[in-house]
C-alpha cells in the first residue's frame, strides 16, 4: 500500500500551493451563500407565528452554534492527528482552530442573548444549552491559553492538543450533566422548546445559511493556518522566495 | 511485574505523604483556606441564618473546589524543580502507578481533611441537618474526582513558572460536573430525596476518572516536561 | 416567496424587533469580517518581516564579504 499521498497532506507547502489555488473560489462561495442567506432569511422568510420578526435571529444563532461544536470536534481532531503522526501541519490547523472557535461561540451567545430577550424577557437565562456552551466558550479560552503560555512551541501544541482531546472526551459529560441541572431547576415560566418541524419556507433559508458558515469556517481556518505556515517556515527557502518576491512587488508599487 | 506496578503505587504515596508531613504548614494551607474564606461569606452576603442556609450547600462546595484547585498547582512542581519527575520519567517503570499514588496522597492531604471539617463550616453557614451526610459523602467522592483532574492541569502546566492561573483557567470547565452532582447531593439531602441518585454518579465518574486521568497525567507529562 | 416588508423602515424596525434582530446581524457580520482581515493582515506583516530579515541578511553577508 503507497502511503505517500497520507504523508503529502502534511506538508504545508502543498497546503498553502493549494489553498492560494482554491480560497479565490471558495471565498466567493461563502458570500454568495450568506448573502443569499441573509437576504433570504431576513426579508423573504415569513414570520414566526409567535416569536414575530426576532426569530429572524436564528439565521444566525443556529449556524453559530454549529460551527463552534463542530470546530471544538475538529481542533481536537487536529491535535490527536498531530500527537499521533506527528504531523506539523496539524498543529498548525488546530492552533487555528482555537481563536476561530472561541469566536464563533461567542457569536452563538452573543445572538442567543439578543434572541432571549424578545422571546423570554430576559437576555440570560441559565438554560442548559446556554449553559453547555459558556462551557465550550471556557474550554476554548482554556485552549488558547495553554497555547500562548508555552514558549516553546513544541510542547505548546502538544500540551494544547492533550487539553482539546481531553475536553472533548469530557464535553458529553459537562452536556449531560448540565442537562440534568437544568431539569432539576427548570423554572416552569420558561419553556426553550423550538418547534417541533419548521416550515419549509423558514427552513431553506436556514439550510442555506448553515452552508454559507461552513464555507465561511473553511476560508478563515485556511486563512489563519496559511499565516501560521509562513511564521513556522520561515527559514525554508520556498518561503524566502514568497517573501523577497513580495517585497519586490511592494518595491515596484512604489517606484 | 504486577508486584512492581503496585511498589510504585505505594513506594509514592508513601514518599508524597511524608514530605507534605515535614511541611505541615504548607500542607494544612488548603484547609485553612478554606475555612478563612467561609467567614467571607456571612460578611459579604448576609449573617442571616435563614439566607445562609439557602446558600450554605453551593457554597462549601465552590468553596472546595477552589482549595483544591489551589493545592493541585504543587503537586508536580516539587518534583519538576528537584528533578525528580525526570527521573521517574526516564525509569522504566509503568508511570500510571506512581502517578496514581501521588494524586491519592494529594487527596489524603487535602480532599479528606476538607471533607473531616466540612461539618464544622455547615455548621458556621447554617446548613439544615439533613444536608451533612449528604455533604460529606459527595466531598469525599467528588474531592477525589477534583485531585484527579486538577493532577491533569497540573501536568499540563509543570513546566511553566506562573502555572497558577492558568491551571485554574485549564481545569475549570472540567470541574463543572462535578460540582453539579456535588451541590445536587447536598441539595437532595437537604430536601429529603433520594440523594444517592447524585451520589452513584459522583461515584461513577470518579471510577472513570480513576480509570482515565492517570493515563492522562503520565501521557502528558511524558509529552511536556521532557523536550 | 414574497419581500415581507411594505418598505425600508418597517424592515429596519421588524415589529419593534429591529434592535434585536440587527444588532445580532450587525455582531455576526463584524465577526466574520474580522475573522477574514485579521489573518490578511497577519499574512502581510509576516510576509514583510520574513522578507526584511532576508534582506538584512543579505547585506550582512555583503558586508562580510567586503570587510574579508
Amino acid at each position: 500500500m503507497n502511503w505517500t499521498w497520507f504523508y503529502r497532506l502534511g506538508s504545508p507547502l502543498w497546503f498553502y500551493q493549494m489553498t492560494t489555488r482554491w480560497l479565490p473560489w471558495l471565498s466567493l462561495l461563502a458570500f454568495v451563500l450568506l448573502t443569499t442567506g441573509l437576504v433570504w432569511g431576513l426579508g423573504f422568510a415569513p414570520q414566526d407565528a409567535k416569536q414575530g420578526n426576532s426569530f429572524r435571529i436564528i439565521y444566525l444563532h443556529v449556524p453559530a452554534s454549529f460551527l463552534a461544536l463542530a470546530g471544538y470536534f475538529l481542533m481536537a481532531t487536529a491535535g490527536a492527528i498531530g500527537l499521533i503522526w506527528k504531523m506539523k501541519l496539524s498543529y498548525m490547523i488546530m492552533k487555528s482552530a482555537a481563536p476561530i472557535g472561541a469566536a464563533l461561540t461567542f457569536l452563538a451567545l452573543f445572538t442567543g442573548a439578543v434572541w432571549g430577550k424578545p422571546t423570554w424577557g430576559s437576555y440570560w437565562v441559565w438554560d442548559a444549552r446556554i449553559t453547555s456552551m459558556l462551557i465550550l466558550l471556557f474550554l476554548y479560552f482554556g485552549v488558547l491559553a495553554l497555547q500562548y503560555a508555552f514558549h516553546n512551541e513544541e510542547s505548546g501544541n502538544k500540551a494544547s492538543a492533550v487539553l482539546a482531546l481531553v475536553g472533548t472526551v469530557n464535553i458529553p459529560i459537562i452536556y449531560k450533566s448540565v442537562d440534568w441541572w437544568y431539569t432539576l431547576h427548570q423554572p416552569s415560566t420558561i419553556k426553550l422548546t423550538s418547534a417541533p418541524s419548521m416550515h419549509p419556507d423558514m427552513f431553506h433559508p436556514l439550510l442555506v445559511m448553515i452552508l454559507g458558515f461552513y464555507c465561511f469556517y473553511v476560508v478563515a481556518l485556511c486563512l489563519f493556518t496559511r499565516v501560521e505556515i509562513l511564521r513556522r517556515e520561515r527559514k525554508t527557502a520556498w518561503v524566502g522566495e514568497l517573501a523577497a518576491r513580495s517585497s519586490n512587488a511592494v518595491e515596484g508599487a512604489k517606484q | 511485574m504486577r508486584s512492581h506496578a503496585s511498589n510504585g503505587f505505594c513506594a509514592y504515596l508513601r514518599r508524597d505523604l511524608r514530605l507534605s508531613h515535614r511541611r505541615l504548614g504548607e500542607a494544612a494551607s488548603p484547609l485553612i483556606f478554606f475555612i478563612m474564606v467561609s467567614t467571607l461569606v456571612p460578611l459579604g452576603i448576609t449573617p442571616d441564618p435563614a439566607s445562609l442556609a439557602l446558600v450554605a450547600s453551593g457554597i462549601i462546595w465552590v468553596f472546595a473546589l477552589l482549595a483544591t484547585m489551589l493545592s493541585a498547582n504543587d503537586l508536580f512542581t516539587g518534583d519538576y524543580q528537584d528533578g525528580s519527575l525526570e527521573q521517574l520519567l526516564i525509569s522504566p517503570q509503568v508511570l500510571v502507578m506512581p502517578v496514581l499514588g501521588k494524586v491519592t496522597a494529594h487527596w489524603l492531604v487535602t480532599g479528606l481533611p476538607l471533607t473531616i471539617v466540612s461539618p464544622l463550616l455547615g455548621l458556621m453557614l447554617s446548613l439544615p441537618e439533613a444536608g451533612y451526610f449528604p455533604m460529606m459523602a459527595s466531598l469525599a467522592l467528588g474531592t477525589a474526582c477534583l485531585s484527579l483532574l486538577g493532577a491533569v492541569g497540573a501536568a499540563l502546566t509543570v513546566s511553566l513558572q506562573k502555572g497558577g492561573m492558568l491551571l485554574a483557567l485549564v481545569v475549570m470547565p472540567l470541574y463543572m460536573p462535578v460540582i453539579i452532582f456535588g451541590g445536587a447531593t447536598v441539595q437532595y439531602g437537604i430536601d429529603g430525596l433520594a440523594w444517592t441518585g447524585p451520589l452513584a454518579i459522583l461515584g461513577a465518574m470518579l471510577a472513570a476518572a480513576i480509570a482515565l486521568c492517570p493515563l492522562a497525567i503520565a501521557g502528558v507529562l511524558r509529552l511536556t516536561s521532557i523536550n | 416567496m414574497k419581500f415581507q416588508f411594505q418598505d425600508v423602515g418597517q424592515m429596519l424596525n421588524m415589529g419593534g424587533h429591529g434592535f434585536y434582530v440587527w444588532s445580532a446581524v450587525i455582531v455576526t457580520l463584524m465577526i466574520i469580517i474580522g475573522l477574514i482581515i485579521r489573518p490578511l493582515i497577519q499574512h502581510r506583516v509576516v510576509l514583510s518581516q520574513i522578507g526584511q530579515d532576508l534582506a538584512r541578511e543579505k547585506l550582512r553577508k555583503r558586508v562580510d564579504g567586503e570587510n574579508n
